[in-house]
């Protein structure tokens, strides 16, 4: 049986990375996800693991050090956040194009500069394009199911991808909540053992990882990498499945907060849902049908799905904890506008950047988008299609 | 050696490799635009060529004497020329075009006539 525990978004990680005792990990520590190498390394030395782990001098080579384990047949993890993962960036696109299904806790943060170590999403916006699964989470409880699950998904023998699973940074990472801690042994069964393709210590059967591939070999391992991520997607849901079997915590692609009948939605990843799921409830008792459509899985992204969710719509904000930087809106915004287009839903979709560098994302702040959904249905008109939640001066 | 170009569905995962040195079916020597010319007379058999190259391209026999470049796989990097401590040296780069139709022996007499 599982027991209730008060502990931090990264203690529930370093425990899920306990449970799951991987063969090797490469870490090089890094606000705000320190806690999680650190709190490993203590179990590690409390003889509660027995996995390798490997101190190195750069993210950039903790990666290389993961890819190498990999590569060799282990099973492997990592946790990083902010410049550590923007440092690891040539190495995420070489562990993805080799299919090695290492398992990285990112404690998500922003970049530099100005110098920032709090919480919001530019890493791994950043990297979404790396090939990588995404899953991000909006408490300690999914930060630890999601590892879980993260491992499972990425070992499929369809899937074969690395995985990220996301938190926030301190609003996440370094508050304590209660959540439900699994039984060692059910964990272990649940992800069973890890059978890798081509081990490179595999000597009776030689092999090359790593390899160049000229221009008349290359296009074809970049769209056969493409399928496995893609094929990842119902594993996740699938996945989800037997852990709410298993666990009790059923999980899917997405989460649908009071969406069924919701005209007023509001689409977000993260910690900001807890927010906005308590300002729903106080809509719901006042009669206004507002809803949250909660990411789950952001890489690959669950398009068709998530368009089909939002058709009762009337009108929706997605909300980024990433600046645009030139594009139409931020990624979460773009993605799902684009996803609507296919869909008889010509619903005004609004984009807001909120809690940049850590900046607080308060109940006043989520009623506000609310009232100006509210009055977009009302007026018909759509004022702003960007716009910044709680920033000083009015973005123009 | 024309090696069979498999589809995307059929690639192997993560474009690993499972028959070791497959790298010979790769024609390095196919996109040479200088090529080296030996000269056997004024070789000092010092193998510093054979040492330096990077494609292993520098010919052997049974007895560990040089016998000239493996032009299938020289990609005409011009390192061996570096290398080679003869005066005058013993391998002299020319372009690929020029070498077009003609024997070794005829190439190694055109670039070599002059220091004879
Ligand atoms: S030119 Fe380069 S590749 Fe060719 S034989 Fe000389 S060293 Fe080897
Ligand atoms: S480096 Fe020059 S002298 Fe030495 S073996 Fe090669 S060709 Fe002959």
């Amino acid at each position: 049986m599982g027991k209730k525990v008060a502990l931090t978004g990264n203690e529930a990680a370093a425990h899920a990375i306990r449970q799951i005792n991987p063969d090797v990990i490469a870490a090089f520590p890094i606000t705000p996800s320190t806690p999680i190498p650190q709190t490993v390394a203590q179990f590690i030395a409390d003889g509660e693991m027995d996995t390798e782990l490997v101190t190195v001098e750069s993210e950039h080579s903790a990666m290389s050090a993961c890819i190498g384990a990999a590569a060799a047949g282990g099973r492997v993890m990592t946790a990083t956040s902010a410049n550590g993962y923007a440092l690891m960036w040539e190495m995420l696109y070489i562990a993805s194009g080799m299919r090695l299904p290492i398992v990285m806790a990112v404690v998500a943060r922003a970049l530099s500069s100005p110098l920032n170590i709090h919480g919001d999403h530019s890493d791994i916006m950043g990297g979404r394009d790396t090939g990588w699964i995404q899953l991000i989470s909006e408490n300690s409880q999914e930060a630890y199911d999601n590892i879980i699950q993260a491992v499972k998904i990425a070992e499929n023998k369809n899937v074969m991808t690395p995985a990220l699973v996301a938190q926030d940074g301190f609003n996440t990472s370094h508050t304590i909540e209660i959540w439900e801690l699994e039984d060692d042994q059910k964990v272990k069964e649940f992800i069973g053992e890890y059978e890798p393709l081509y081990p490179m210590l595999n000597t009776d059967e030689p092999v090359t990882h790593g390899a160049w591939a000229p221009p008349n070999w290359y296009f074809e391992h970049k769209i056969s990498q493409l399928k496995g991520l893609l094929d990842s997607k119902d594993v996740v849901e699938k996945v989800g499945k037997e852990f709410g079997e298993t666990f009790g915590r059923h999980y899917g692609l997405y989460e649908a907060y009071k969406l069924d009948d919701a005209e007023y939605v509001i689409v977000a990843a993260g910690s900001v849902c807890g927010t906005t799921k308590d300002i729903i409830d106080g809509l719901r008792e006042d009669g206004v049908k507002a809803g949250l459509l909660k990411i789950r899985l952001f890489r690959p992204f669950p398009y068709e799905e998530l368009a089909e969710t939002l058709q009762s719509a009337k009108a929706i904000a997605v909300l980024d904890r990433v600046s645009p930087a030139g594009a139409q809106g931020g990624p979460l915004f773009t993605e799902i506008r684009s996803a609507l287009y296919d869909t008889q839903s010509r619903t005004p979709v609004i984009n807001y950047t909120y809690g940049l560098g850590g900046r607080d994302t308060q109940p006043k702040h989520i009623n506000s988008v609310f009232e100006t959904l509210k009055r977009i249905v009302e007026t018909g008109k759509v004022e702003k299609q960007f716009d910044c939640l709680n920033l000083r001066g009015e973005w123009r | 050696m024309a090696e069979k170009l498999l589809n995307w569905d059929e690639v192997l995962i993560g474009g690993a490799i499972k028959d070791p040195g497959n790298s010979k079916q790769y024609e390095t020597g196919s996109w040479r635009v200088e090529r080296p010319v030996w000269n056997q007379d004024t070789c000092i058999q010092c193998m510093f060529c054979w040492v330096y190259c990077p494609d292993s391209s520098i010919k052997v026999d049974e007895n560990g004497k040089m016998t000239g470049i493996d032009y299938t796989f020289c990609k005409g990097c011009g390192i061996c020329v570096e290398q080679c401590p003869t005066k005058p040296k013993s391998l002299k780069m020319i372009l690929e075009a020029e070498s077009k139709g003609k024997t070794e022996e005829e190439l190694r007499k055109e670039v070599f006539s002059s220091e004879k």
